[in-house]
């Protein structure tokens, strides 16, 4: 931000310059305070509102529709489609009692739990080592792992599906528990390698003094201090874990064993015309343990993402 | 930032520590255990598969049957394939129509959201909801919106007397196109805007304040303070929502998986519908690889912009 600090240094001088120009002409706008309430009506919620509704109406239509009873799905004319009459579960429960569904959830939560925690282990780890080890090609190591990052599963996916084959873990949930952590060390380690560069050394020195391991240090001292950034790593991983696609499409073949971004899309689309209340009462089952989570931790969440970004 | 010593100076005064303790506490030693984790990840499941799809691009490999080397044959024979060049086609107009689009749409929204209103902390939680449930799912309900029969976009439409009959979004070529750009452009927005916010909140007001003064337009104030402060975090957020979106595989096969007649089909679906589904693995893994030439350029567009920048900025001091 040396920048920034050049420009405030310049204004001062610039201001009083125009000081006289200002005075003269006084429609100049000004600051938001002083907007008045119809511009701002105009220029900042009315836009704001659109592009709200456009981005929560899915979901509203994601919810109407698991409630709306078959014959007002297909009956546009004699129901209006924006709102339902007689709410009805029928399609929740049959999702939750007639079809494997909670076997679904229940894998993707085991993947991603099980990814999130063996990535959340390596990357302090990775992290630690790169930022205070300052091992010989510690710099190095840095950037190959932000490289990583930039690595996109959709030209990985058919090496790995062999290498996956070979290793016999064909069709087992095993096999995305062990390459999730490829989407997450990367995007983990970097976001942790910024946290544990604001823990001040000093305490670091003070345990090495006292005759610490490494170990010790890092357990001891800095895990507890990076706490938010763990936080922040956990909840980005298990969300990206959990909206993981095209790995689970081609390691998992038996119906038991999908995810449930997978059995959405290819066990519900048995050309049913009254297909679309279930499927969407499974995108909104589905979607609901993330909302939650992300209502409860918004702010790990956004600093996750931003911060990732910002290094 | 300075380092720690670890070890003591040889010959210290508490005499020559053995040889096991001097290595317990050497950094580089210390380091390759600490780092073991993470590299046998890295490189088990991604350098090595990264090679090894190279590798397959050049042999004729079929799902359970091993492949021989064949040279640049898989590749000749994407050269003469319509169909490939078609989806290289979808994915370039995918990627610059939907990135444009995510770019302008985000930075107009991460201007609206850095102003001050009622309930500002909730309003952002809200906008970043599509980025947080899973693409397929979101897929889903944007499939029953784009239905041929029960869209609710056709209804509206009828209802508002501005077209005869339904829109037949994800059979028609054209339409089916937009479709599914609009789709992702619903989901990536999210992310430019709140990365681009948390860029805008690092811009000091007294800037904005000295210029008001100054009597600059609101216009001027934007073109000249916040899109300079903003030029290195708008360079990340547009790197990544381009190579995400040019490799993007979920959204497409929740909605079209390629049809109608290949109008949709991008890069990653072709390889998955080639490699996986039609088993063979060598021609996938021929056009996978064939996407890393245009995944590097973006980098490398994205990194010299940066450099430029710095090179810039530092020219001015």
């Amino acid at each position: 931000m040396t920048d920034t600090a050049a420009l405030q240094s310049k204004t001062p001088s610039n201001a009083t310059a125009t000081a006289a120009k200002l005075a003269a002409g006084d429609d100049s706008e000004g600051m938001s305070y002083l907007e008045s309430l119809p511009r701002r009506l105009i220029t900042l919620y009315l836009p704001l509102g659109i592009i709200l509704l456009v981005l929560l109406f899915p979901f509203y239509w994601m919810g109407l529709t698991s409630i709306k009873p078959d014959e007002q799905l297909i009956d546009m004319e004699k129901y209006n489609p924006f709102w339902v009459v007689h709410p009805t579960f029928k399609h929740i429960s049959k999702l939750l009692f007639e079809t494997q569904y909670p076997r679904w959830l229940w894998n993707t939560m085991y993947v991603a739990v099980g990814a999130t925690t063996l990535s959340i282990f390596a990357s302090v780890l990775a992290a630690y080592a790169i930022v205070r080890l300052r091992f010989k090609g510690a710099d190095t190591v840095g950037v190959l792992i932000f490289f990583a990052y930039l690595v996109p599963p959709s030209i990985l996916f058919i090496p790995l599906a062999s290498v996956i084959q070979a290793y016999g873990l064909f069709d087992s949930p095993l096999s995305l528990i062990l390459v999730y952590p490829t989407l997450l060390i990367p995007f983990s380690t970097w976001l942790l390698m910024g946290y544990f560069k604001t823990i001040p050394f000093e305490l670091e020195e003070c345990a090495l003094i006292d005759g610490a391991s490494r170990w010790q240090i890092l357990v001891k001292i800095v895990v507890p201090l990076a706490v938010p950034g763990l936080i922040s790593a956990f909840i980005f991983s298990f969300t990206l874990c959990w909206n993981e696609f095209i790995y689970a499409l081609t390691f998992l073949q038996s119906t038991p064993n999908k995810t449930v971004p997978v059995a959405i899309v290819n066990e519900f689309v048995d050309g049913d015309i009254y297909k679309w209340g279930s499927l969407m009462a499974g995108a909104l089952v589905g979607s609901l343990p993330l909302v939650i989570l992300y209502a409860f931790f918004v702010e790990h969440y956004v600093s996750a993402m931003t911060g990732a970004v910002k290094e | 930032m300075s380092t720690i010593q670890t070890s003591m100076p040889p010959g210290a005064a508490m005499g020559e520590p053995s040889a096991w303790a001097r290595l317990k506490t050497n950094r580089n030693f210390v380091a390759l255990w600490f780092m073991l984790p993470a590299a046998a990840f890295l490189i088990l499941f991604l350098a090595y598969p990264l090679g090894l799809g190279v590798w397959m691009s050049f042999t004729d490999e079929k799902i359970g049957r091993s492949g021989v080397f064949v040279g640049l044959e898989n590749y000749e024979w994407l050269w003469d394939d319509a169909i490939f060049w078609l989806s290289v086609f979808n994915t370039l107009l995918y990627t610059i129509v939907a990135s444009a689009i995510k770019f302008a749409i985000g930075l107009y929204l991460a201007l609206l959201l850095n102003r001050h209103m009622p309930f500002k902390a909730m309003i952002r939680a809200i906008v970043l909801i599509p980025f947080i449930v899973p693409t397929v799912l979101s897929a889903i309900a944007f499939w029953w919106i784009y239905d041929a029969q029960f869209s609710i976009i056709s209804w509206s439409l009828i209802k508002l007397g501005l077209i005869s009959q339904n829109i037949n979004f994800l059979g028609d070529t054209s339409w089916a196109r937009a479709s599914v750009i609009i789709a992702n452009i619903w989901r990536g927005v999210p992310f430019v805007a709140i990365t681009l916010l948390a860029g805008l909140q690092t811009v000091s007001p007294s800037l904005y304040e000295a210029a008001t003064l100054d009597g600059a337009t609101s216009w001027q104030r934007f073109r000249y303070i916040t899109y300079p402060l903003l030029t290195p975090i708008i360079a990340v957020v547009m790197t990544f929502s381009v190579l995400f979106t040019f490799t993007d595989f979920q959204l497409i096969w929740a909605l079209t998986r390629g049809g109608p007649v290949n109008a949709t089909h991008l890069m990653a679906t072709l390889s998955y519908q080639r490699g996986i589904i039609s088993g063979r693995l060598g021609e996938g893994a021929a056009i996978a690889t064939a996407m890393i030439p245009f995944l590097m350029a973006a980098i490398a567009i994205s990194w010299f912009g940066m450099q430029r920048r710095k090179w810039q900025q530092g020219s001015d001091q």
